[in-house]
């Protein structure tokens, strides 16, 4: 993976500028010594590693822009990071940038439940925002895997999804409002306790923009009451091609779950080996899960069950009580770390038409033979949002590359059918020069245009989501500018 | 007047421009703007309908009601349930669906499922300088890149001129039902609103009319669901009321706001922190209002002319003139979000030929 050359005068500029930075903020909030800097090396993508020249931690919006001006006025590119869960690199460091973290910022500003919202620092992690509401009844729904430890900074800068935003959408669907700090220092407020955009939908623009257009520091969200219960039903089939039509067939009756999970053979196979969570071996599995009192739950289940067995099932088990609900999601929540198990993994993330699903797992499975590396499946089926896992061995030379590259063709077969590139991790430095293959020069330098607007130096995150020959002009307009 | 058939024939006029140009779909929401007319009608028919997928894919000016109709056939829907202005404004024409999402026309169920900007999943446009772009794609996650799908839906234009747009869509509910408050003053009906709202049965509709006295709660889904929820509803708020099923028309009305039809006075639409409703509306001066969206959205019937900007002062939210003369459509913005606008409008139309001054 290729990352812009550190400029060697901002390099030259260390000691000024963490002369400047502590002038601003405590001593213990900015970290400089080389042996403390490595701790903000990489994000969750451990493939690529590179500790920055300083890492801050501010504490209020204030520091942030104070920290902002500095980095603006000396030059210094600026990478954010919410908890550095991004399995997209979008935490990378360059080794001349300054890590803005936000872990900090954790507090709750306000709660109201009158009016459906909860305003919190973006440093708070995803499941904390919950956690602060559920005592009274309330949730914020976007879940990504990563909850208890992501932030809602890294939420908002990827647009994160979640296992149940079939029915309550992604982050972007659910935030009101920010607070944001723009390169410059300059603190704007946008969006706030009410429901539609006063002119153009910025916040709609900054929310997925990997943190290369402002610091969020604040935002409004919305919450939502707890539904009365939920429950899954666990079915099996002989066939992905069967599954897929009885996930359309689902969607097409009216019900809507809140979850339709969806593994594939390898994937139950590594899963039943580590977890045992009694899974029936078969081509395809679907968990799908419903919301509502105990009545409303049986009956979408009962209309859910009656279309699965038009599909002839190998298994149908409907959960009836917390336990089995618990042993239904055991499996599919273990599903990484069972993949763990047989060796190093690469997650994708790409999305298809759910149409396209059965002729996107049989090329899979035949690119899979070519490489000789080993992938399972696991995937939101109800909006086609899949995760191949594709096994490697770090340890042998050449072994990631090759799944690197097993892994572009995967996603560029998803694009291929109608699909994208990624659908809840984001782009960072993991499918940057991908961007070629799922849009043309216009599409891109429309959305370069925008980061124009908004740092027109490219000193937030500058190395990421666009194809690095693309960015290039852009990135050393402002090297030259110094 | 333009009216390219296609989208390469709409980025050689826009291209080809050398004065402004006053985009128009149906012509039904009461947008005017300096120029000459480049309608989008031309450019019309659906491309691509997935039920299994809950995705259509139209171009810009194909009739809402052409995809409404199709959409039926399967028994899905558009779930955000955009206006109908015609009523409202007295205008003529066929609403097309570019200009449902370039204008991010949301009705009453926008409070649970969410506006129109979050049913557009991808879109085509041709941007000031006459280049094609697209943006996003058909399917329901995608994180590729900048979204500049919401960044184009509530442009109303002014970015680029949609060509294609690609939507999700949602199955219809087996049944619905509404519960109507009796009697209930402004500040207690936005209560009874909230406390609803607060609850786990899933509000679709959450409306009060002062005048009528009446607070409206819909609730939709299968028939049993439908009516525990109601019975559920009842228990929870008390008072007098009565159910009514269905009531496609009642509520066809509140997203037309056909109580404000054919009056002469101007139409302001204020969006607000719900619970501050009734103390906006006494602020304001109105002759007539209606609450949606639990509150949040109000509409106001105001003296023509009168500067209910003013009137308001300072809130979290703003208002916007629907119909009405000599005063600016949308809220002024703040310095730093007003120079992000301006600059994101001076990239996507360097000639500012698109919807000249109508977002600033």
């Amino acid at each position: 993976m290729e990352m812009p050359r550190p400029n060697p005068a901002v390099l030259a500029r260390k000691a000024r500028v963490v002369e400047r930075l502590q002038a601003v903020l405590p001593a213990q909030a900015v970290i400089h010594e080389e042996s403390e800097t490595r701790a903000y090396e990489c994000d969750a993508l451990t493939a690529y590693r590179c500790a920055p020249m300083v890492a801050v931690l501010p504490a209020t919006t204030a520091e942030v822009s104070a920290v902002l001006r500095i980095c603006h006025e000396e030059g210094v590119p600026v990478v954010p990071r919410g908890s550095g869960t991004s399995l997209a690199g979008g935490a990378l460091p360059t080794a001349d940038c300054v890590i803005l973290g936000v872990a900090r910022m954790n507090g709750v500003i306000e709660t109201d439940y009158d009016n459906r919202f909860i305003r919190v620092q973006t440093g708070r992690t995803n499941l904390s925002v919950t956690g602060a509401v559920e005592e009274d009844g309330f949730f914020y729904a976007p879940d990504p895997s990563s909850q208890l430890a992501c932030a809602i900074a890294g939420n908002i800068a990827m647009n994160s999804g979640g296992a149940h935003c079939l029915k309550y959408g992604v982050t972007t669907n659910n935030l009101m409002g920010v607070t944001m700090v723009m390169m410059d220092g300059e603190i704007v407020e946008i969006g706030g306790t009410y429901l539609d955009a006063g002119g153009l939908d910025l916040l709609g623009v900054i929310c997925g923009s990997e943190g290369q257009l402002g610091v969020v520091t604040e935002a409004t969200l919305r919450i939502l009451h707890k539904p009365e219960g939920a429950r899954p039903v666990l079915m099996g089939f002989d066939d992905n091609e069967v599954a897929g039509a009885c996930v359309s067939d689902i969607i097409k009756a009216g019900v809507l779950p809140v979850a339709i999970e969806f593994m594939d053979r390898p994937c139950i196979e590594a899963t039943e080996a580590f977890a045992h969570a009694g899974y029936p071996m078969c081509e395809a599995l679907l968990i799908v899960e419903v919301e509502g009192s105990d009545d409303e739950i049986d009956h979408q289940l009962a209309l859910i069950m009656e279309i699965a067995q038009r599909h002839n099932p190998v298994e149908l088990r409907q959960s009836k009580s917390a336990e089995e609900s618990a042993a239904i999601w055991l499996g599919r929540k273990s599903a990484f770390g069972a993949m763990g198990q047989m060796g190093d993994y690469m997650c994708l993330d790409g999305t298809i038409p759910v149409s396209s699903l059965p002729h996107v797992l049989r090329r899979i499975g035949e690119m899979s033979k070519e490489y000789g590396l080993r992938v399972g499946n696991v995937f939101h089926a109800g909006d086609g949002n899949m995760h191949p896992l594709i096994l490697f061995d770090a340890n042998k030379p050449g072994d990631l590359e090759l799944c690197e590259a097993f892994g572009a063709d995967i996603l560029k077969l998803c694009v291929e059918v109608g699909g994208c590139l990624t659908g809840e991790h984001g782009v960072g430095i993991e499918k940057r020069d991908l961007m070629h293959v799922q849009y043309a020069a216009a599409d891109l330098e429309a959305q370069m245009a925008v980061k124009d607007v908004f740092d027109p130096q490219w000193l937030l995150n500058p190395a990421k989501v666009f194809p690095l020959d693309a960015s290039e002009s852009r990135r050393q307009v402002a090297i030259a500018a110094e | 007047m333009y009216l390219p058939q296609t989208e390469t024939e709409l980025a050689e006029v826009i291209r080809d421009a050398d004065a402004p140009l006053a985009i128009s779909g149906g012509g039904t929401r009461g947008v005017t703007c300096e120029g000459v007319t480049l309608g989008t009608a031309g450019m019309s028919g659906i491309t691509l309908y997935e039920p299994g997928a809950m995705t259509v894919v139209a171009q810009a000016g194909t009739p809402v009601a052409e995809i409404e109709a199709a959409l039926a056939t399967e028994n899905q829907r558009l779930a955000f349930e955009p206006m109908d202005h015609r009523r409202l404004l007295g205008t003529e024409g066929e609403p097309t669906i570019g200009g449902v999402m370039a204008a991010n026309i949301s009705g009453p169920r926008r409070i649970s499922v969410g506006a129109a900007r979050d049913f557009l999943l991808g879109v085509r446009y041709v941007d000031g300088a006459g280049a094609i772009v697209k943006n996003g794609g058909r399917v329901m996650k995608n994180v590729t890149g900048y979204d500049l799908v919401k960044l184009m839906s509530g442009a109303y234009g002014t970015l680029g001129v949609l060509s294609e747009v690609s939507l999700k869509v949602l199955p219809c509910p087996e049944t619905s039902a509404t519960l109507i408050l009796e009697g209930l003053t402004e500040v207690q009906g936005i209560a009874a609103l909230a406390k609803a709202l607060g609850s786990p049965f899933e509000i679709t509709g959450a409306a009060h009319d002062p005048d009528k006295r009446q607070t409206l709660l819909r609730i939709e889904g299968f028939e049993p669901s439908v009516r525990y929820r109601m019975e559920a509803l009842q228990k929870l708020l008390g008072g007098e009321n009565h159910v009514v099923q269905e009531a496609g028309i009642l509520w066809a009305g509140w997203r037309d706001v056909a109580g404000f039809a054919a009056v002469d006075e101007d139409i302001w639409r204020v969006s607000c922190k719900p619970s501050d409703g009734p103390a906006l509306a006494a602020k304001s001066g109105a002759l007539g209002v209606r609450y949606d969206w639990a509150g949040g959205l109000i509409w106001l019937r105001m003296p023509a002319g009168h500067d209910l900007r003013e009137a308001l002062g300072r809130y979290d939210g703003h208002a916007t003139l629907i119909r009405g003369k000599d005063q600016q459509r949308f809220e002024p913005e703040a310095t730093g979000v007003a120079r992000l606008t301006a600059g994101l409008r001076e990239r996507f139309d360097p000639r500012n030929l698109l919807n000249r001054g109508l977002m600033g």
